[in-house]
């Protein structure tokens, strides 16, 4: 599936597309199909984010939502060597798929 | 191709202006044309250009555009402190992707008029030309840089 | 050292103004990104994998308590309790927001910092020896010239849209501590055969994805000529630099391609031209300048320790350096505990530094390009009490210049250029060697790693280099040897292919066995690496 994600443009988070507005989490991500480039450019207009994108990432097991590229999964949790300072829901998914 | 009254913008067309004497109101010539004639009183200079091909031809320039086609090219600030530095003192206008924060630098470099592609915020744009009060190089601007005010006494 | 005066003063202050309206008028849809970008940058902050990143100057790595204190309070204030320490004397924060940046920015200013071209396509943060002023085989205290520089480098008129970025190193003794010749432009200063004091200019060196050792340009700019050479320098280089591709546009693919011949000529002729338009400061403001780096009241003192505790002996041999001074020695703090994250440093171990650079330093600390910190003048009575309190707070590692002070960039942890991870593998090695308790016995060992080809890490100047690499989506290592970044600089070869992680932290160790293994007598690695050549360290890799 094909999901958005940039950075808040005052705080510089990571943020994830929810189908309404910026998560920081990307579990909160959705599906945007066709609609990428028609989101991407109203959003970033409006500056509710900044420099966003959009990547290919799919559903696992579990149903967490898991960024294909390893840039993006990093982006997600946070730096593997500060795993204090991760995004909250780290505990939850744990860190194994992210490398 | 471009035919040469087409290239320069025109007096109204420039946004800021630093010079009392009347603006030249005629189109400006490529750099190469220039050095093919004789009686052109404007020319353009584009970033690829070689300023000094122009230094024989300055007495009779009235108005050098420093075209900016992109504001990260940074090649026209050295143009203009080239043409100040070998005695200039006509109009020298930058113009194309002219941006507020890039002012006041262009205005140090030589520039004393400014035409941008897009109209500029007039608060935003004094404001950046007032940015530096005291300065630390020398420039085409002749001001006294902080090392000389130190030492003044 | 330096101070500002009224005027120093207020151009940090009008920058930290005029920063603050240009993120008012991003955050009001004035500017689009593309045109902020560039203004962000030069004010050091980018836009990271996580969040903005904020990189703050430490001019030519020298500072005082006081600043290094403003530095913890912006990380607690500002970011998340620590910073790192980078290899061209900077600071980074890695949690900076955007609505918080100009005042970080306003706090620095308050004790004479600033994050001022410290990122974008101008001249960069003046980086110079870390033990300058205290270095026993320096010709002169090359800083005073790197604080010209910085002044005549700042908000520079002509110089803010270079074709790519532009770092200037400068030293002051034969044996380089600062990379002098892998910098776009590298100045020695040097006295000629009649006594006089001058720089010698070498243009055109740089890593990257086209690694260069810059050639000499000039042998002798007297120095009341060396701001206006400087600028013959970047003009010919802002003119002819190439704009077409970003990855062919440092001034090291300029001087390549010309030559460096002809872009010596180039520089001489605009030379000429500069030395008659005058754009040399006056004489006297180097003078002034210098007389803020005279030497700090050293008094006599003992000249030898009690070496009866081993740690403190091993700590004594390894991170302290000759002085000027006979009774006194430079102390570096190691950044690199085993498992740590190279230049890593919390708020409180900023904290500490200060407090022992007030009681052991003069007031004095510095950041090494090797991303830890330096005391420069501690007397040699003082050493035990440094050295105690240092182990106490984890900064008394003895491994300078081992294989455990490893240089490693922030890498995919943290920067959005990264193809791999640069963190964890230096963790790992150093974790691995203090293991198997090699470290000594292998002596000088420089290992860097570099998360993408862009070489943040100095991989290519690394005795052993370790470049990471995108393999196919994941983490794939190439493993490099025989580069230095000293006096006797070389860029290192890469072995052959790559590894995965733990693939190349045993290769690692397979090519210090083979060092080992082939050395002679006072032999370094990168001594047997020259004599021996590659093919027994491929064999042992790949055979």
């Amino acid at each position: 599936m094909k999901i958005l994600t940039g950075n808040d443009l005052g705080s510089g988070a990571v943020t994830w597309w929810n189908g309404k507005g910026w998560s920081l989490f990307v579990d909160d991500a959705v599906d945007v199909g066709e609609d990428a480039d028609e989101i991407l450019a109203r959003e970033t207009a409006a500056r509710r984010v900044n420099v966003p994108y959009a990547i290919e990432a799919s559903i696992d097991a579990a149903g967490h939502v898991r960024p294909a590229h390893i840039k993006d999964r990093v982006r997600a949790l946070g730096p593997t060597v500060r795993r204090d300072l991760a995004v909250p829901t780290a505990g939850k998914t744990g860190w194994d798929w992210v490398i | 191709m471009v035919d040469a009254r087409d290239l320069g913008t025109s007096p109204d067309e420039v946004q800021f202006r630093f010079r009392d004497d009347e603006p030249a109101d005629h189109g400006t010539i490529t750099v190469d044309a220039c050095c093919d004639q004789t009686n052109a009183t404007a020319v353009r200079i584009e970033p690829g250009d070689d300023a000094r091909v122009l230094l024989p031809f300055l007495d009779r320039l009235a108005l050098i555009e420093v075209n900016f086609p992109g504001f990260g090219d940074g090649r026209g600030y050295s143009s203009a402190r080239i043409l100040r530095e070998a005695g200039y003192t006509g109009e020298l206008r930058a113009v194309g992707d002219v941006l507020i924060d890039q002012l006041s630098h262009m205005r140090r470099c030589g520039f004393d008029s400014f035409a941008p592609d897009k109209r500029l915020d007039e608060d935003d744009a004094a404001r950046a030309f007032a940015t530096w009060e005291k300065v630390y190089q020398r420039a085409a601007d002749v001001r006294r840089i902080i090392a000389d005010i130190r030492h003044e006494a | 050292m330096y101070q500002y005066d009224q005027y120093d003063q207020a151009m940090v202050d009008a920058r930290v103004e005029e920063f603050r309206d240009q993120a008012r008028r991003r955050l009001e849809g004035k500017l689009t990104e593309d045109q902020f970008k560039p203004l962000r940058l030069m004010n050091g902050l980018y836009l990271q994998l996580h969040a903005y990143m904020l990189r703050v100057a430490i001019p030519y790595g020298t500072l005082n308590a006081r600043q290094m204190e403003a530095l913890a309070d912006i990380a607690d204030k500002y970011d998340r309790g620590y910073g790192h320490f980078t290899t061209r004397q900077n600071i980074q924060y890695n949690w900076i927001k955007l609505d918080d940046a100009a005042d970080a920015l306003a706090d620095l200013a308050k004790v004479e910092m600033h994050a001022i071209q410290t990122s974008g396509n101008c001249i960069r943060n003046i980086s110079s020896d870390h033990f300058a002023g205290a270095a026993h085989d320096e010709v002169a205290d090359p800083r005073p010239y790197a604080e010209l520089l910085r002044q005549w480098s700042s908000f520079h008129p002509e110089f803010t849209y270079l074709p790519r970025k532009f770092k200037i190193a400068v030293i002051a003794a034969e044996k380089d501590r600062a990379a002098m010749r892998l910098h776009d432009i590298g100045i020695r200063i040097l006295k000629n055969d009649a006594g006089e004091i001058g720089a010698q200019f070498y243009a055109g060196g740089g890593m990257g994805r086209t690694p260069m050792i810059a050639p000499l340009i000039r042998d002798f700019v007297p120095l009341d000529q060396l701001i206006t050479y400087a600028e013959a320098c970047l003009r010919v280089y802002n003119r002819y630099g190439r704009r077409d591709n970003k990855y062919k546009a440092r001034i090291k693919i300029l001087v390549h391609e010309l030559g460096a011949a002809e872009y010596t000529r180039q520089v001489e002729e605009e030379f000429a031209h500069m030395l008659s338009a005058g754009v040399e400061p006056p004489r006297e403001e180097l003078a002034r300048i210098a007389a803020y780096f005279n030497d700090p009241a050293f008094v006599d003192g003992p000249k030898t320790i009690d070496r009866s505790d081993p740690d403190f002996a091993l700590w004594v041999d390894r991170n302290t350096h000759r002085h000027k001074h006979d009774a006194y020695v430079s102390a570096v703090i190691s950044l690199k505990p085993v498992g740590g994250i190279p230049g890593d440093a919390t708020s409180d171990q900023m904290r500490l530094v200060a407090k022992l650079a007030r009681d052991y330093s003069f007031d004095e600390l510095r950041v090494m390009h090797t991303q830890n910190l330096l005391l420069p003048h501690v007397r040699i009575a003082d050493l035990p009490a440094l050295w105690a309190a240092l182990d106490a707070a984890g900064l008394g590692s003895p491994n300078m210049d081992t294989i455990e002070d490893i240089i490693a960039c922030p890498g995919l942890d943290y920067c959005s250029l990264a193809n791999a991870r640069s963190i964890p593998l230096a963790q790992r090695i150093t974790e691995r060697f203090a293991a198997n308790g090699r470290t000594g016995e292998l002596g000088e060992l420089k290992l860097k790693i570099s998360g993408c080809i862009n070489a943040c890490g100095h991989h290519h100047a690394g005795h052993i280099g370790i470049l990471g690499v995108d393999k196919k989506g994941t983490e794939n290592y190439q493993l490099s040897l025989g580069g230095s970044e000293a006096e006797d600089v070389s860029l290192a070869k890469i072995t052959g292919p790559g590894f995965d992680e733990d693939g190349v932290i045993a290769a690692v160790e397979t090519v210090t066995d083979v060092y080992l293994g082939a050395r002679q007598d006072g032999e370094r690695f990168l001594d047997t690496y020259r004599r021996i050549g590659m093919e027994p360290f491929k064999e042992a890799l790949y055979g």
